[in-house]
């Protein structure tokens, strides 16, 4: 089944099965492997990106289902060089030890801060409970997205 | 995990769903948010051969003042429910318990409509169903029907739903003067609830419903009971586990739920001000 969506501003059609997950299609066809898979169960959040603006696992929808819409994974964040604030404050916050879950939790972090910009942290910790860091690497992920709304406010 | 094959429609109305229902029977599955249904098919517990997409018919997601209750489309997402100010006001607890149903990225996807379709008793927005005493609209190939919340749930994954029927609009008693409480009990963030109850109390009547309590969900009826008599909430929170046969599993065994059931009743009747 013909599929065409928009990725980090750029589009692509292909022929795939229905029943090929969404993260597959984004890393396996095309080739933007930058959003991992982490449990596959839905649980850990390292698959999250954004469909319309809004973080989605994407390992519990089909590309299908992303037909037409407007995608964005963590290579869509940054403008050239220059990082996404997120990404940027994880960077100065010590946010990422592995490494393996950054990428989910900066898109989580940057559709937690659109829907509020000014949380709290218990706001921060809860609305980041979607990912998991098998690091444990909590407490500063939570310091990095404080930081960021701060420094865009 | 990649799911068995499939066929994908995707159907641009509600009568299209219901042609490719009718077409298919049985061997179809409706598709709304895939928050229940895509999980169960990675783990190939779930292998239907036709998938019927829903998620595309915009018409059923909306949230309506329809004089006495609120209207709710079945496409109607979790997160458009939670932050809904309509929902706030009229019946806050469905808004404050929606706002418990997984995580962000799982309220971004998962509908109203087939939280309610997937009868799971683990689910949180059935117990909330029985407490506001809801109404479900279904629509088949014979037209539409009402069906109270208390003739829906019919077995483990199991409801009243016709194989040829849509679940397309839940109907919630406007409650603004209501007082209530959702308890949600887990160990680990984002988890599902070892057990949860929904609790609502206005002018002299009750509505409780159950979490994880049963193989489906269900209504404390004798807390209902106890409170419409006039009980303090510890003493009507005691008849919470009576009649129901709760599962047990790696996070509970049965007389732990039971337990829940009381202390988690009591809390809820407490926070409804009772
Ligand atoms: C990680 C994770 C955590 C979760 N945690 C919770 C939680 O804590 N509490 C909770 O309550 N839920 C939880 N959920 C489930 C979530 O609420 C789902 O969104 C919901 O159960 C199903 O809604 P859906 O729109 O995704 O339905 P789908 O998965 O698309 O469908 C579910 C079932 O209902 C049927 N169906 C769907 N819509 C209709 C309709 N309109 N008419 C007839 N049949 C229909 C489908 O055929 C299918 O059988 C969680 C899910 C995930 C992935
Ligand atoms: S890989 Fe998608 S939630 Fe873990
Ligand atoms: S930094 Fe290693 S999993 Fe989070």
């Amino acid at each position: 089944m013909e599929v065409s969506v928009t990725i980090n501003g750029d589009s692509h059609t292909h022929d795939v099965e229905p029943r090929t997950l969404l993260v597959h299609y984004i890393r396996d066809v095309v080739g933007l492997t930058g959003t991992n898979i982490g449990c596959d169960t839905s649980s850990c959040g390292a698959c999250t990106i954004h469909v319309n603006g809004e973080s989605v696992k994407s390992c519990t929808m089909l590309a299908v289902q992303a037909d037409g819409q407007d995608l964005l994974t963590i290579e869509g964040l940054a403008d050239g060089d220059v990082l996404h604030p997120m990404q940027e404050s994880f960077r100065q916050c010590h946010a990422l030890q592995c490494g393996y879950c950054t990428p989910g939790m900066v898109m989580a972090a940057v559709s937690l801060l659109d829907e509020n910009p000014d949380p709290s942290e218990r706001e921060v910790r809860i609305g980041l409970e979607g990912n998991l860091c098998r690091c444990t690497g909590y407490h500063n992920i939570v310091k990095a997205v404080l930081h960021c709304a701060e420094a865009s406010s | 995990m990649i799911p068995a094959a499939f066929d994908y429609i995707r159907a641009g109305s509600a009568e299209e769903a219901l042609a490719a229902l009718a077409e298919h029977g049985d061997e179809a599955k409706l598709l709304a948010g895939g928050h229940s249904l895509l999980p169960l098919m990675k783990l190939r517990l779930s292998t239907p051969a036709v998938l019927v997409d829903i998620g595309r018919l915009d018409d059923l997601s909306y949230i309506n003042d329809a004089g006495d209750h609120l209207a709710i489309g079945a496409l109607t997402r979790h997160r458009d429910v939670e932050t809904s100010e309509l929902v706030q006001s009229q019946a806050g607890l469905l808004a404050e318990a929606t706002s418990h149903v997984g995580d962000p990225q799982v309220r971004h996807r998962g509908t109203i409509g087939g939280s309610i379709a997937h009868g799971d008793p683990a689910s949180d927005l059935p117990s909330v169903m029985l407490a506001m005493r809801a109404t479900l609209v279904a629509r088949g190939p014979g037209g539409e029907r009402q069906i109270s919340v208390d003739d829906f749930f019919t077995g483990f994954l199991e409801t009243s739903l016709g194989d040829d029927e849509l679940l397309t609009e839940i109907r919630v008693p406007k409650m603004p003067d209501a007082t209530w409480g959702f308890q949600k009990f887990n160990r680990r963030a984002q988890d599902w609830a070892i057990v949860g109850v929904s609790a609502i109390v206005a002018n002299g009547n009750a509505g409780v419903g159950l979490v994880n309590m049963d193989s489906t969900p269900v209504r404390a009826a004798g807390v209902e009971a106890a409170l419409v008599g006039g009980a303090p909430a510890a003493d009507a929170a005691e008849a919470a586990a009576e009649g129901t046969n709760p599962p047990s599993d790696l996070n509970a065994g049965p007389e732990y739920r039971e337990h829940l059931a009381r202390v988690l009743t009591r809390r809820a009747l407490e926070a409804a001000g009772r």
